[in-house]
């Protein structure tokens, strides 16, 4: 069954049609990746699954339930959590408070409860606190709770973000770009990381990516974009031999610069 | 989307919204029919609210128009316009008393006849004011603003918040707080009639200088270099700054033109109202900005039209919609009016009443 | 500045940095400000704390053209001669106000009503023009010197400088109320006639006392503390937490002593402190700290409080109800207002909002003042008869009663604040503080948090109205103007934005310090914006910022803890944990582009 469904999604600015007739299917508990070319429509495309802009046309199903157009907090709250092309943390909190903000929809505590602090509200923050910290532990920056976001290291900060994201135990996880500027070590690990993360929760990811070693490695479905209109999906074997997509990407590096992009080996 | 899918999706907040904004619009058509129904005022009356409106429009309107061109290219709000609305004004109102006193606005001066010298002490007052005026924008935005180009939002506007009483009270303690007396101008006293209409020959006056000082910038923006490197820099500064504009100058130049209408809006304000005092920016100012977002914020025409706007809706106001509604004084209320109107125009239409929509999403 | 600064000549740039460092001494002296502090004196009836002003101007110029000038490789000598430069030029412009003022005799006052006669005596010491003009050099030159000493000599010896001009200049400027409390006890009586000439300021021996001791102090303070810190840190967690505990009793104690110890004038000063400085701040804390919602229209919110308190309760206007029925009319008054309010502005940017709060402040001022609403709100006379707030029979009608009930309610409204700042509620202000769309994408609903921090704070403020109103007996409309804005703003500003102990140092100095010193209630606005621009220009954390909490480390078990971290990340680096200030620091300074991406490719 999947577990997220874009059916015939249009986006448009003024003339420019951003993301174009745009359907797909997400398995749940599956890897799925959105590539293309830079200005696709990849991002507008996460962008209107999480609720930052309206399509105006299609429908977006969430476990069976049309989401399309509605407040970002509410799609957030019905399990759909992302993290940002350009890392965007709440850089002046330590990072155990970005990742408490982002258990935010699964605590209770109310003004007035906040203020009185009554036994319920104290065992719920003790609670978070030791979920914040297994999250933490999670993505690997445990004894780094009280440094200020914008003091980590840009690895870190990229790590905080998925567990910001992972806090409020989602269904689906959104990756934008999440191993951009990283070496190839690290993004093994993060690579590693997700698969574990699918592996262990049974959260379902959707990443957009450039970098195809990683797709390649990593993906059960991928869905290629080009100018907001989807040109292929099927495994990574697939699209690797598809030659639409191959003429996608021909632009800058030929047939075989194409191919040997496509199949994540330097060009 | 279909109606009840919108319907389904509207927000308590939204709803709250649109009954207060239907309120008041109600209570503003309720007042307006009952006014008129009741004949208080004759056609010649309101005729001259009218033209109050104009003239007193075109003044927020280049006042507004510092507001706007320093939104468009920095996309702050500079709060302390006002006050260098004001600090044109009150400087000069030392320059002006002299000269006044010397003779020069009535036929008993020393510089021949009085037409000649009326309009030299009047070119030299708009000088000086917008001397002053551009002066005092440009110290404010190479001391206060570029410094923190770039940071957080909050900081700019706190840092123009505190610019704008800094400016206030050092016009206070330089000048005094009294309210100062702008000479009468002979020349502008009398009134022009045609049938039952009469028109202040001041009020004319200010509002063909503000008029044609708006037009020459409008042009100055669309037609000059300069003016074009304003509007690139508004769009994009580092593509701008690749073309090889200096933004910084820009910046300034921008701030400059700003001063300058400020200048001219504080010496047309002082012959149309006849006072200065060290608090004057501050309501001009709220304003001028109403009158700035009421065009679509960073929109000159829009500015232009949103002052003129401003002021026939205020002029005409409290007669029109509090005195129907059976309001004691309704003229203490004009304040009043003009800050409903900016609230109404943040809910209805926050882009402006011809502002082009200017981002998908709120900026 | 520095750009052009790069070509020219150390002694031209130490004269630039004087030129400019001559304005405000300029301005200092014709706002009137010196001319009005001319009756406070430093040392018996010489110096005048307004002359003072003009030398600490001197001072810092100095200073800064050493700090900015000088080399490291460069003597001594010539790190000073900067400085007593950068000072002449402020001198010689002091000089030349006097020289066109008094020797040319243009009337300057025409235009610029403090240049009086008064002034240029001031100036010149109360010698002819001539003498003054060269005393002014001579001052300058010696104070700019000063000033790059300062900067040359070692921190601790700075420091306790520093401290100890702070000092004698508080004691000459405060001397009205150091008088009146010292006299109510025979040996501070004797103390302060040892310390003070009769209608002067310091004698010379009490100068020189009130500069030595606490020079003195703070250098063997700086030497002491590290060792002091340590060994406080080495203490068990018990022993810390109950140190920190007696400290806290003892700060209680002489909290409530406070009237007793220090009579009825200095009682009334703190009642103001904490009504508009600590209680209306923190109230504007949770909007612009917290929220980072600037909302300018904060005394609407107050006065709504006010007016709700002295209509149900004068008897003049038919009220007569008692302080405490009344009182949570006007909390709901002052948040419904504060909601309706909330809901169009909520939605728009920063700035609008700023802008319609400011006018918000002033329509309901304009709205009370009018003829239409006089039948309600009685217009610009206002209403009187307001009683005082009773408790068990008592009235408390005096500033030493009072003050009691105002630490109680400034108590529970601080105590409020930190336990909304530690909650789910407080972090999703934050992160809506920090990145609106992202904190949407995490779920927190906008409309609605952004809406309990606005109802929050206008509740704060009406109780601070409410309060206000019972405290004066009578209000009139022209009080709610937007002073009281501006005020708290500042108080939020100095201390620190969001930072809530911030808010209690912010207003002891921006609150408290006017209130003893009357000849600065008419400068105050002057003074709050150029210290509104200095400190975002300059410290934009504030004086105090808030230091949060080490939660991972201390709240948490410490034996599960790894306190080293993993041995794939390099250890950090001393001072990169926690410090919020130099973020705050590093963000303003730092010139990041507005960018909107994750939204758009």
């Amino acid at each position: 069954m999947s577990l997220l469904t874009c059916h015939h999604v249009t986006k448009r600015f003024g003339g420019l049609v951003a993301v174009n007739d745009f359907s797909f299917d997400v398995p749940e508990h599956s890897i799925t990746s959105v590539i293309g070319p830079n200005g696709a429509g990849k991002s507008t495309l996460f962008n209107c699954i999480t609720g930052f802009y309206t399509p105006e046309e299609g429908k977006v199903i969430f476990r069976g339930e049309e989401i399309q157009g509605l407040r970002p907090d509410i799609i957030a709250n019905k399990g759909i959590s992302r993290t940002y092309q350009n890392i965007r943390l709440f850089s002046s909190l330590t990072t155990l408070e970005n990742i408490m903000i982002g258990m935010h929809g699964r605590l209770k505590t109310g003004i007035i409860s906040a203020i009185l602090r009554p036994p319920r509200t104290r065992k719920e923050e003790r609670w978070a606190l030791e979920e914040s910290l297994r999250i933490l532990e999670l993505v690997g920056l445990r004894g780094k709770g009280d440094v200020v976001a914008t003091n980590l290291s840009y690895g870190d900060q990229r790590r905080l973000e998925v567990g910001r994201a992972l806090a409020s135990d989602p269904k689906l996880l959104f990756l934008d770009e999440p191993t951009a500027g990283m070496n190839p070590r690290e993004s093994d690990n993060l690579t590693n990381f997700i698969r574990e993360l699918r592996d262990n929760i049974g959260i379902t990811v959707v990443l957009i990516e450039h970098d195809m070693r990683v797709v390649m490695g990593i993906s059960e479905y991928i869905t290629v974009l080009d100018y907001g209109a989807k040109i292929a999906e099927g495994t990574p074997r697939e699209i690797q031999n598809n030659p639409q997509v191959i003429e996608a990407y021909l632009g800058t590096s030929g047939v075989e610069g194409a191919q040997a992009a496509l199949a994540g080996q330097e060009a | 989307m279909t109606l009840t899918e919108r319907l389904r999706r509207l927000d308590v907040t939204t709803v709250i919204m649109w009954i207060i904004g239907g309120l008041l619009l109600f209570f503003i058509v309720l007042g307006s029919i009952q006014s008129i129904l009741k004949g208080t005022y004759t056609p010649a009356q309101w005729f001259d609210f009218f033209v109050f409106g104009i003239s007193q429009g075109s003044i927020y309107a280049l006042i507004a128009l510092g507001y706007t061109m320093v939104y468009g290219i920095l996309k702050m709000i500079n709060f302390a316009h006002g006050e260098v609305f004001m600090m044109g004004a009150l400087t000069t109102y030392f320059l002006a008393d002299e000269m006044n006193r010397r003779g020069v606005f009535d036929d008993k001066g020393a510089l021949g006849p009085t037409l000649l010298s009326t309009l030299f002490g009047l070119i030299v007052l708009f000088a000086v004011a917008i001397f002053i005026s551009m002066t005092v924008a440009v110290l404010l935005e190479r001391v206060a603003y570029r410094p923190l180009r770039g940071a957080p939002r909050l900081v700019p506007l706190i840092t123009a918040i505190g610019a704008s009483f800094f400016l206030q009270y050092t016009a206070r303690g330089l000048y005094g707080s009294n309210n100062r007396s702008y000479p009468n101008v002979d020349l502008l006293k009398g009134t022009v009639t045609f049938g039952q209409f009469s028109i202040q020959v001041v009020q004319i006056v200010v509002a063909v200088t503000a008029i044609a000082m708006m037009i020459g910038l409008y042009l100055f923006v669309q037609r000059t270099k300069t003016g074009k490197a304003i509007l690139a820099v508004a769009e994009d500064k580092q593509a701008a700054a690749l073309m090889g504009i200096d933004v910084d100058r820009t910046i300034v130049i921008t701030f400059a033109l700003g001063g300058a209408m400020a200048g001219v809006a504080a010496i047309l304000y002082a012959i149309m109202f006849r006072q200065a005092h060290f608090f004057m920016g501050f309501i001009p100012g709220i304003k001028a900005f109403t009158a700035a977002v009421l065009g679509g914020i960073g929109n000159i025409p829009g500015a232009m039209l949103g002052g003129l706007f401003l002021g026939i809706f205020e002029s005409l106001g409290p007669t029109l919609f509090l005195d129907g509604l059976g309001i004691n004084s309704p003229n203490q209320l004009k304040d009043v009016i003009a800050f409903t109107m900016l609230v109404l125009i943040l809910i209805f239409r926050p882009t402006g009443i011809i502002g082009e929509r200017l981002s998908e999403k709120k900026a | 500045m520095r750009q052009r600064a790069q070509g020219k000549s150390p002694l031209r740039r130490a004269i630039d940095v004087g030129l400019i460092g001559s304005i405000p001494a300029l301005l200092l002296a014709l706002v009137g400000m010196v001319d009005a502090f001319s009756n406070r004196y430093l040392l018996e009836e010489s110096v005048s704390t307004g002359q003072v002003m003009l030398a600490v101007v001197a001072l810092i110029v100095g200073y800064l053209a050493a700090r900015r000038i000088s080399l490291p490789a460069q003597t001594v000598a010539t790190k000073i001669g900067y400085g007593a430069v950068a000072g002449l030029m402020v001198g010689l412009v002091l000089a030349l106000l006097l020289f066109i003022g008094e020797v040319v005799g243009i009337n300057l006052r025409k235009v610029l009503v403090n240049a009086s006669p008064a002034l240029y005596e001031i100036l010149a010491f109360n010698q002819a023009p001539a003498v003054g003009m060269l005393l002014l050099a001579l001052m300058g030159t010696l104070l700019g010197a000063l000033g790059g000493a300062l900067f040359v000599m070692p921190a601790r010896l700075r420091s306790a400088i520093i401290t100890g001009i702070t000092v004698i200049i508080l004691l000459a400027l405060l001397r009205d109320i150091v008088k009146l409390v010292f006299q109510q006890y025979e040996p501070t009586t004797a103390l302060y006639r040892f310390l003070f000439t009769p209608n002067g300021g310091l004698t010379k021996i009490g100068l020189l006392l009130a500069f030595l001791l606490p020079a003195a102090a703070d250098y063997v303070w700086s030497a002491g503390r590290p060792t002091l810190d340590r060994r406080y840190h080495a203490l068990p967690d018990g022993t810390q937490k109950s140190v920190r505990w007696v400290g806290l009793a003892v700060a209680f104690i002489l909290l409530l002593l406070f009237p007793t110890i220090f009579g009825r004038f200095p009682s009334e000063a703190m009642n103001n402190v904490i009504l508009l400085g600590i209680m209306m701040g923190l109230g504007l804390n949770i909007v612009v700290g917290f929220a980072g919602m600037l909302d300018l229209g904060y005394v609407g919110f107050f006065a709504i409080g006010a007016y709700t308190m002295a209509l149900l309760t004068s008897p003049q206007v038919g009220g007569g109800m008692n302080f405490w029925t009344a009182l949570p009319f006007s909390l709901l008054a002052s948040m419904i207002a504060g909601i309706i309010l909330g809901i169009p502005v909520l939605k728009m940017r920063g700035d609008y909002l700023a802008i319609v709060t400011l006018g918000f402040g002033e329509i309901i001022r304009v709205l009370v003042l009018s003829d239409a609403l006089r039948p309600w709100f009685y217009g610009a006379p206002g209403i009187t008869g307001v009683p005082a707030p009773n408790v068990g029979g008592m009235l408390l009608n005096n500033p030493e009663t009072l003050y009691y009930l105002l630490i109680a309610v400034m108590g529970l409204t601080l105590f409020i604040s930190l336990r909304l700042r530690d909650s789910r509620l407080g972090r999703a202000w934050m992160a809506v503080r920090e990145d609106e769309d992202v904190a949407e994408a995490m779920g927190i609903n906008l409309v609605v948090t952004k809406l309990m921090a606005f109802a929050t704070g206008a509740t704060m403020a009406g109780l601070g109205g409410a309060i206000f109103a019972a405290k004066l007996g009578s209000i009139v409309p022209q009080t709610f103007n937007l002073l009281i804005s501006v005020n708290a703003l500042a108080v939020i500003i100095i201390g620190g934005m969001g930072s809530v102990p911030g808010v209690v140092v912010g207003a002891l100095l921006l609150i408290g310090l006017p209130e003893v010193l009357r000849e600065f209630a008419e400068y105050r606005l002057w003074v709050y914006g150029a210290l509104l621009v200095a400190m975002m220009l300059f410290k934009p954390e504030g004086f105090w910022p808030d230091e949060g909490h080490r939660r991972e480390l201390t709240e948490h078990d410490p034996e599960e803890t790894p306190q080293a971290p993993g041995p794939a990340d390099p250890p950090l680096p001393p001072g990169t944990v926690r410090d919020r200030a130099a973020v705050a620091r590093a963000d303003i300074r730092a010139t990041h582009t507005e960018d909107e991406a994750g939204l758009d490719e």
